[in-house]
């Protein structure tokens, strides 16, 4: 019971701030005017306010609503599958894998293309190198999980794909032209306002398998928690729950990082704030509440971006470690004890 | 259900580490597995559990053959209980006992009526349903090790194997779960099968031994030539303890210590 109220809750806590986001932005709209376009009544003296909400603010919280949704489910599967607490997507290099299939997109075969004025077909193709990447550094990870039995070993390794893809991207951006950088730059802050209502569905679409998968892990999962040898003894799959739980973080990870630039510490920290809030382990419960709980975050840290004033809008990546680095600490203080 | 060996030979593709072994666990018994640090006992359970391969010879459970078992029945029949402490946070002693249930639940691990049932039953058993909603990192040792042997019941699986289940504990937390898992055995027909360093406690309260080790018959010249690397043939016995009662010093040369085999028990020379 404690349980469903905690995930009520959370629910009704990402209602709250996904309204409070599209009531919300860097232009100031009187609240009648946006209910009024959002329950379908045109605003005839202010044509552009339709635009900013429907166009533009409302894409922009479905995308932080997945992006922070993925990314957190991403972590609970890794830190599950690696038995450690400081396991997340950009801790073992998967983001860095999708960074740099971006970049190898932007800066090599682009070069002018910048995140806004991207065609649809440059667009997938984004979203494909970004995949290309993640998939790539997920199926070395792999290779490497059936020889290192050691699973900290195998999240030094990982960390040091990661190191390899970053010192990769940096020599793409020394040859790179200035516009190229330029894109790069930007995208590397994450921003969650890149995705537009067209290109929505395809964000949606990939989120939404990605998440159904991590669902129906829930049991292998849970019996995971125990190690390998209990797992296996419970007549688990050891092999196939890995490469299955390896391949859905890599879709995870790779969805949110091509459509939002690679955003840090959501998918390390949230995890342990849904245990926090629901002192439970068991990914029944955990599994939603970190969904939820990363849905929340990411969409505070789109409406503290996008607060009104003139600084404009701020990088994803200034708000989220302010969030993330605390809790990190906390875990580790933690962990000594 | 019985578990047989025939000419079992274990180790790891090109290191042998133990064998070749021929015995028999039987139903209803409590059989401790000894042997200094180094002779097989880790390998041989994890053998036994179906983790790794044996290189020779065979398993027969129930007269099947192992190998011929697939992983979700298997995971009926034999149940284990592991040294490694289980840290996780969030998990409370119901959680642990039931992931005993897995094998028997449906695809999402939904618990039924029926498992609950269990459930209970195993942590009635074992003495822990009055702390059923504590998380296990607050547990002692010894309540950690009956909440693990809980859940080895709510798997329901004729055969338990443990591998040194009382290690770490307090002597009389030892006591208390070597009479729990005697219980177990005789009361509900379990195999148990445990590897331990409590001499003591194994002798007084196994039905049956399995000594594993180096064979070494003049424990002075173990003595006077340490870890030399001569090739000792390696020695396998089974029986009672006192069956073993000639037997059991050789497995445990050392001149600090005297074994007094009336009273099933080694005294220690100052």
């Amino acid at each position: 019971m404690k349980h469903t109220t905690a995930l009520i809750a959370l629910f009704l806590s990402v209602v709250v701030l996904f309204v409070l986001s599209l009531y919300n932005g860097s232009v100031s709209i009187p609240m009648s005017a946006i209910t009024d376009i959002l329950m379908g009544r045109s605003t005839p003296d202010h044509p552009s306010w339709q635009y900013i909400v429907l166009e533009n603010r409302l894409p922009q919280a479905i995308t932080a609503l997945l992006s922070g949704a993925s990314l957190s489910v991403s972590g609970l599967l890794l830190q599950t599958a690696f038995r450690n607490p400081l396991a997340g997507p950009s801790v073992l290099g998967i983001d860095s894998g999708a960074h740099l299939g971006v970049a190898l997109v932007i800066l090599v075969a682009g070069g002018t293309m910048t995140a806004g004025s991207l065609t649809l077909g440059g667009f997938a193709l984004v979203i494909l190198a970004a995949l290309v990447g993640a998939l790539g550094v997920m199926a070395i990870l792999l290779m490497l999980s059936r020889v290192l039995q050691n699973n900290v070993m195998l999240l030094i390794a990982g960390m040091m794909v990661g190191y390899i893809a970053s010192s990769m991207i940096s020599l793409l951006n020394f040859k790179a032209t200035a516009e190229g950088v330029h894109a790069m730059t930007l995208w590397g802050m994450g921003s969650f306002s890149s995705v537009t209502l067209d290109r929505l569905p395809y964000m949606v679409g990939i989120c939404l398998f990605g998440l159904t998968l991590a669902f129906l892990l829930i049991k292998p999962l849970n019996a995971l928690l125990l190690g390998d040898y209990y797992a296996r003894n419970l007549g688990i799959h050891i092999r196939r729950t890995r490469t299955l739980l390896l391949l859905t973080t890599g879709l995870l990870t790779a969805a949110s990082t091509a459509f939002c630039g690679p955003i840090a510490f959501i998918g390390l920290a949230v995890p342990h704030l849904a245990r926090l809030f629901l002192g439970s382990a068991n990914h029944r419960t955990l599994m939603p509440a970190t969904l939820l709980t990363g849905a929340s975050l990411s969409l505070v840290c789109n409406i503290v971006s996008t607060l009104p004033g003139e600084s404009g809008v701020i990088p994803i990546n200034v708000i989220t470690p302010i969030i993330g680095a605390p809790v990190v600490l906390w875990v580790i203080l933690r962990l000594e004890h | 259900m019985d578990y047989e060996l025939h000419e079992l030979v274990i180790g790891y593709p090109g290191h042998e580490v133990a064998g070749p072994m021929t015995a028999s666990l039987h139903q209803g018994e409590l059989c401790c597995l000894l042997g200094a640090n180094g002779a097989g006992k880790s390998t041989l359970l994890r053998t036994l559990a179906a983790f790794q391969s044996p290189l020779s010879g065979e398993m027969l459970l129930d007269g099947r053959s192992l190998s011929a078992i697939a992983p979700r029945e298997l995971s009926t029949l034999v149940g284990i209980v592991l040294t490694e402490r289980i840290r996780t946070a969030g998990i409370t002693v119901r959680d642990m006992v039931a992931m005993g249930r897995s094998p028997y639940t449906n695809f999402w691990g939904h618990l039924t009526e029926t498992d609950h049932h269990y459930i209970n039953e195993a942590m009635e058993q074992v003495g822990v349903a009055s702390f059923a909603s504590r998380q296990i990192s607050t547990l002692s040792d010894g309540e950690r090790q009956k909440v693990m042997i809980a859940k080895a019941l709510a798997q329901q699986t004729p055969v338990i194997l443990l591998d040194e289940p009382t290690a770490f504990l307090d002597f009389p937390s030892k006591v208390e779960v070597m009479l729990l898992l005697r219980r177990l055995a005789h009361e509900m027909g379990k195999s148990i099968f445990l590897s331990t360093h409590d001499l003591d406690m194994a002798l007084q309260t196994a039905d049956r031994l399995w000594l594993m080790g180096k064979k070494d018959t003049d424990a002075a010249s173990q003595a006077q030539q340490p870890a030399t690397g001569t090739q000792q043939p390696r020695q396998f016995a089974i029986g009672t303890p006192q069956e073993l009662v000639n037997e059991i010093p050789q497995y445990f040369p050392s001149r600090h210590l005297s074994f007094d085999a009336t009273n099933l028990r080694f005294n220690i020379q100052c």
